[in-house]
């Protein structure tokens, strides 16, 4: 066993000794309706995660993501209702916008050498802010291709219902674990995410990583956005609040170090899932209220890291004896 | 030497920003720096601004602590809203409030005490570490409130929020006093040099024979007792304690009040007094806009312009391309790359 994939192998262990636990409990949990629901409740926020995931391997943070998902929502929403673009259009453009968006982000961050805590903070203030101007109040989505793609769905065995957004994010997740793995881009975006000089010094380029990464997480939550779109059929520019740290949490379950230089994209994925059965746990019993969820999921956080620290602790290199001060 | 020191530190950008935003705020409003007697107490818009300023600049003084070493505590808005909670639901059922008070200020102290043994003994990264508190910390407090908004009548308490002192709102008096303790303590003892040590190197300061693990616990546990103080101003403001929207989003504004208070990032060098000036820009912009007519929709664009400005500003290409224009004989300092 690859002692690298440990972390990993604990997360899946753990969600699915979770997954048993609550289907004993509610024998009813453990069927393709409740699995459906689970991608399709979690899409956004598993496309989102996915981006984070290649932030947080390089090394930063993007705390925007919830703020561009917002207001990716609230452009579809004003260029199909108001302008009376195609939807296909919009997506583009949505798309287009947010890659920008990142890019811009990746510069300031790479150039002025700001953390990316600072920039991407920013980065949110203004996606909030700018959702807000075009429209502070929530505005609904009636359009053919909307209807069409919201009740298009496969059925699974066990009648559960596999939607179109549930397989974006499949698909999503199945490129990213690509991206990651078996291209020269996920390569550079590991090296940097060691260290960034020696990244530099082996001949990454850099900069053009360093832009590339936060394009790639903001298309993503533009992606997101498109989902949550079609989730609610609406845009809200006060949607999806509070994401950037779900789906930061979901990184970290999921095997990530937020160090850098070390983490999946297919832990990322689980790590989603677990917050999934948490809140659907929570509905299933009843008697729980939503903010259960909340303290479930920072106490799953805190045991992770936990794990991680001891993990990493027994086979990390001897250098970390030092730090401990 | 001394009011040498004392005309520099005015001159400042922070200052020129604030005196720019107060101006513009003038212009735009020209009863702005009337300030009137009324009720054994000042009114004005000027005070309308240190008001709503002092529960951030309240965050950022023991914000800035932890950001001087080098660490970060995103936690401080969930800690207000736990400590509002408890002493709200505490007075409500009938404890004085000289008993609730402090013990909201104890809850404050052990989330901070939580976090900073997550950073030092586990050796959790702080952004992290103060993320599960953030996480967790907004569902403890409506744990204590159970999910409803807790009011209460209790004259101490909201004395503490909308009460005044010399003519001074109380929110005010309590953000100097605590500026000024604090700065005492960390500029009047070694208290400040240890900080920005551990900031600068741990392994350094270590070797120094500074005990940073005691360090660090007492600058997040401070973190936790400033947001535990922030949070009581905030529930006596509103009498109530709302567990979903006190101190929202707050850690953010206290965490850029520190940086546009020129604290950098990467540890080390900080003013205490200078991050309440950063609140007082932030604060200043928000009213600016309100008063102005402006819809509050443009407030964040108009604050993520700002920070691009500082940000910009602060950059060491930026910078380097300054002294290059200005003063070509002496090098900026090198800051590393990360």
């Amino acid at each position: 066993m690859n002692r690298a994939l440990r972390p990993l192998l604990a997360t899946t262990v753990i969600f699915l000794l979770a997954y048993l636990a609550a289907v004993l409990q509610y024998p009813s949990m453990l069927s393709t309706r409740v699995l459906g629901n689970f991608l399709t409740d979690n899409a956004f926020l598993g496309i989102a995660a996915v981006g984070m995931t290649f932030v947080i391997i390089s090394g930063g943070i993007d705390l925007s993501v919830g703020a561009v998902i917002g207001f990716s929502t609230v452009l579809i929403a004003t260029l199909i209702m108001w302008s009376g673009l195609h939807p296909a259009l919009a997506f583009a453009i949505t798309l287009a916008v947010s890659a920008g968006f990142g890019a811009l982000m990746g510069a300031a961050i790479h150039y002025l050498k700001v953390p990316s805590f600072i920039v991407t903070l920013a980065g949110m203030f203004l996606a909030r802010g700018g959702a807000s101007v075009l429209s502070p109040d929530s505005i609904g989505i009636k359009h053919e291709v909307y209807t069409a793609i919201s009740r298009a769905y496969i059925l699974l065995p066990g009648g559960g219902r596999l939607t179109v957004i549930g397989m974006v994010m499949l698909a999503v997740f199945a490129l990213g674990i690509l991206l990651a793995h078996r291209t020269r881009f996920g390569s550079y975006v590991y090296a940097l995410g060691g260290n960034e000089t020696s990244a530099a010094l082996m001949g990454v380029p850099v900069a053009r990583t360093t832009i590339l990464v936060y394009t790639l997480s903001s298309t993503l939550a533009g992606i997101a956005g498109i989902v949550f779109s079609l989730y609610t059929s609406a845009g809200y520019s006060l949607s999806a609040l509070g994401v950037e740290l779900d789906a930061i949490a979901a990184v970290v379950i999921g095997g990530t170090l937020l160090t850098g230089g070390y983490g999946f994209v297919a832990g990322t994925f689980i790590g989603v899932m677990l917050q999934g059965l948490v809140q659907t746990y929570i509905v299933f019993d009843g008697t729980l209220s939503s903010w259960w969820t909340k303290i479930v999921i920072g106490g799953l956080l805190f045991m992770f890291i936990l794990l991680q620290r001891l993990v990493f602790s027994a086979s990390g290199p001897r250098k970390k004896a030092f730090r401990k001060s | 030497m001394k009011r040498q020191a004392l005309t520099s530190a005015l001159l400042r950008p922070q200052f020129a920003a604030l005196a720019a935003v107060l101006f513009i705020n003038w212009l735009l409003f020209p009863g702005f720096f009337t300030v009137t007697w009324q009720d054994g107490r000042f009114f004005g818009s000027l005070l309308d601004v240190l008001n709503r300023g002092a529960p951030v600049a309240i965050l950022a003084i023991g914000v800035t602590a932890v950001i001087a070493t080098k660490g970060v505590d995103l936690s401080v808005g969930a800690v207000m809203a736990i400590s509002g909670a408890v002493a709200a639901v505490m007075v409500s059922t009938g404890t004085p409030a000289a008993i609730a008070i402090p013990v909201a200020l104890l809850a404050g102290l052990i989330c901070g005490f939580w976090n900073g043994v997550l950073v030092t003994y586990l050796d959790i990264q702080p952004i992290i570490a103060t993320l599960v508190l953030m996480v967790a910390g907004r569902g403890l407090a409506q744990l204590i409130t159970e999910g409803s908004i807790v009011t209460f009548s209790d004259p101490v308490l909201s004395y503490i929020g909308t009460g005044a002192l010399f003519g001074l709102p109380m929110p005010v008096v309590i953000a100097f006093v605590l500026m000024i303790v604090t700065t005492i303590a960390v500029r009047r003892t070694a208290l400040g040099l240890l900080i920005e040590a551990v900031g600068v190197n741990r392994s350094a300061a270590r070797f120094a024979g500074i005990s940073s693990r005691l360090l660090l616990l007492l600058v997040y546990s401070f973190a936790g007792f400033c947001a535990a103080i922030a949070g009581l101003v905030v529930a006596g403001d509103i009498r109530g304690a709302d567990a979903n929207n006190a101190g929202l989003w707050l850690e953010l504004d206290a965490i850029l009040a520190v940086v546009l208070g020129g604290t950098s990032l990467l540890g080390g060098r900080f003013s205490i007094p200078m991050s309440v000036v950063g609140a007082l820009i932030i604060q200043a912009m928000n009213t600016g806009i309100l008063i102005s007519g402006f819809s509050p929709q443009f407030n964040l664009v108009v604050k993520s312009a700002v920070i691009i400005l500082i940000l910009v500003l602060q950059s060491p290409q930026a910078g380097q391309w300054l002294s290059r224009r200005f003063t070509p004989l002496t090098p900026p300092p090198k800051r590393s790359a990360k």
